[in-house]
């Protein structure tokens, strides 16, 4: 498997992110990490090498952050604490830090409708033969 | 790509090919028949059919901006506009609308009339195939809305659209793996091309300056990427200076506004880049019992226009799964629920009729890049609450079980709390950087207005003190058409090109 260029360094908290957005994707299997990792990674080579460092620090931080107050870091907090914790960053003083978890929200809402079995999986059949097909 | 620049000469070069830049090419194509040399330079690639695939993931990096992705300088809304051979009329829905009388008579721009540009659009219309799509045609999505605007009393109205052979694929925003939208690269750029137009793709524009006898743009020409879509530039990768009588620019609101803008145009234009507006929107879901058709067939035909009365327009839409889950509010299971229910879901786009004010503007980098300042007013955000609690009536009135509303907090309404919509819904609970906020009728820029004072052209696309300059696309738009633009951006670039064949000749 290619290294993740932006993604290796923070895997373990953007995978924890993931989770607690499309908690489904706890079930993930290793292909389906893969594939989803690949799609961010490829959603990621078309910005800029400053908007990705922005991203893994921010990463980083959320990763620590939870280390003040509960001792563990994000990815080993229970899902419903990640939940509390995304939550109030996006709803932080600090447009920076809402604009972080939107982010990264984002990016995990990619890394899984953006698999093309996921979107089957929703019921989603949109059709270059439109009616056509859907008869 | 080293060496010195290769030099070009024509005697009209248009930046842009989208409904600006297509229009232009069309009213000149007589002239490039006649011999004059007529060139049109796209940023973006040229498609092949097979290269429309439809895929969500893989179309919106080869079509749009930043892959979709173009964020406001604060970070807190995504702005959509196309790149590519046609610009944004290859991923918007075909909708066509002629401009408002009431908007058109308070921009008051001397020398600008609006049975002039109606007449216009008019012909633009029949040329695009412009109609309403039958009954048989309307999804359940589209129904929906219709029926839940009859019950309440609302006036929904079906959009004129211009395709030819739509299979309802509801792929537009993906561009239309069919070809059936009639959008510049249908229609225009083709029949310019046919009677001696030049269209170069893969050229940027960097900067325009004057020279002798008009100006010169320095362009770089960028190879096709390896495995990439599209077909190879028209011109060998590498820099170039072209040499053009007359330059018409028709990058689009964040195009035009940064070509001038590097091009050091800002200091006698001080107005550059100011007035920009762009219909605010998000989505609204709404989850039915039972499954209806929303990803297949025209995903925009009905609308309700409350523009003139309170600010908004509602318009009938279906996004795909990332976009949808994207545009919610919120996180975790409540908020993916919405998306898990794919197949039973209404959407609706809510959009507030923004006004230019001071500080919203396109500005550039210090790597020339564009930048938008975009701060929401709270007029803005009320209006995008007035127009949410009347979608979610709707979606209550059509039937559905639950709507995700991105200003309830939390967001989730049940049919229950319909009475209390006033109360749930409410623009306190907007908050930039958290409720998702996008973008796609860009606007203004390089406005038209009287003088260098107050605008940055005349009535006719003339860059004020820059005789061999014009615009000629939706920048030229000094505050909000509130309604869907194209017709009125086609109408408007067509003015610009007129008045240019009459110098011409």
């Amino acid at each position: 498997m290619e290294p993740s260029p932006t993604l290796a360094p923070v895997r373990a908290p953007f995978r924890a992110v993931v989770e607690t957005v499309v908690p489904r994707a706890a079930a993930f299997d290793g292909a389906a990490w893969v594939r989803a990792e690949a799609l961010v990674e490829g959603a990621l080579a078309e910005r800029t090498p400053s908007e990705r460092r922005q991203l893994r620090v921010f990463l980083r931080l959320l990763d620590l952050l939870p280390f003040l107050r509960y001792g563990v870091r994000f990815p080993r907090l229970a899902p419903p604490r990640r939940l509390r914790v995304l939550r109030r960053l996006e709803r932080a003083p600090l447009l920076r830090l809402r604009r972080g978890v939107w982010g990264v929200r984002t990016l995990a809402l990619l890394a899984v409708y953006g698999q093309e079995a996921e979107r089957a999986r929703v019921g989603y059949r949109a059709d270059p033969r439109g009616w056509e097909a859907a008869r | 790509m080293t060496g010195a620049p290769r030099e070009e000469r024509c005697d009209v070069l248009v930046v842009g090919s989208g409904a600006g830049g297509g229009a232009v090419a069309r009213r000149l194509a007589p002239l490039a028949r006649a011999g004059r040399r007529v060139l049109v330079l796209e940023q973006g690639p040229r498609l092949t059919p097979r290269d429309f695939t439809g895929s969500e993931v893989e179309m919106p990096r080869t079509l749009y901006q930043d892959g979709a992705g173009f964020l406001t300088a604060d970070g807190a809304m995504t702005l959509a506009f196309g790149r590519c051979y046609g610009g944004s009329t290859v991923v918007y829905t075909g909708t066509s609308l002629p401009p408002p009388r009431r908007v058109v008579e308070r921009w008051g721009v001397p020398g600008l009339e609006h049975d002039d540009l109606l007449l216009r659009t008019e012909v633009f219309a029949r040329e695009n195939g412009v109609h309403l799509l039958p009954p048989e045609a309307i999804n359940r999505n589209n129904h929906l809305f219709v029926e839940g605007c009859r019950a309440l009393g609302y006036a929904a109205e079906q959009f004129p659209v211009n395709l030819r052979g739509c299979r309802g694929s509801s792929l537009c925003n993906l561009g239309c793996p069919n070809g059936a939208k009639q959008g510049t690269h249908e229609v225009q750029l083709p029949a310019a091309e046919a009677a001696g137009v030049e269209v170069v793709t893969r050229a940027a524009v960097r900067r325009v300056v004057p020279a002798p006898g008009g100006g010169v743009a320095h362009v770089t020409v960028s190879p096709r990427p390896a495995q990439g879509p599209g077909t190879d530039p028209e011109w060998a990768p590498g820099e170039y200076r072209v040499h053009a009588a007359h330059i018409v620019s028709c990058g689009g609101s964040v195009g035009s506004a940064a070509l001038l803008l590097r091009s050091g145009l800002g200091r006698s234009l001080p107005r550059l880049g100011e007035r920009f507006t762009c219909h605010p929107a998000f989505i609204l879901v709404g989850e039915h019992a039972h499954p209806i058709t929303n990803d297949v067939g025209h995903p925009k035909s009905f609308y309700l226009d409350r523009g003139e009365a309170e600010g908004w327009v509602l318009e009938t839409c279906m996004y795909f799964p990332f976009v949808t889950a994207k545009n919610l509010t919120g996180l975790g299971a409540d908020t993916v629920d919405f998306v898990e229910a794919f197949p039973r879901l209404q959407m609706i786009l809510v959009l507030a009729c923004d006004a230019a004010v001071a500080g919203n503007r396109v500005a550039v980098n210090r790597a020339g890049a564009p930048v938008v300042h975009y701060r929401f007013t709270p007029r803005v955000r009320e209006r995008l609450a007035a127009a949410t609690r009347a979608a979610a009536r709707i979606f209550f009135a059509a039937g559905a079980r639950r709507v995700h509303a991105p200003l309830a907090d939390p967001p989730t309404l049940l049919p229950g709390e319909r009475d209390v919509l006033e109360r749930r819904i409410d623009a306190r609970h907007f908050l930039p950087g958290r409720t998702s906020v996008s973008a796609a009728h860009l606007m203004g820029g390089c406005g038209m207005g009287r003088g260098a004072a107050d605008s940055v052209t005349d009535a006719w696309g003339r860059v004020h003190g820059v005789p061999w300059l014009r615009v000629a696309d939706i920048s030229l738009f000094p505050d909000a058409l509130e309604i869907n633009p194209y017709l009125t951006v086609m109408a408007l670039a067509d003015r610009v090109a007129e008045k240019l064949v009459e110098a011409l000749q």
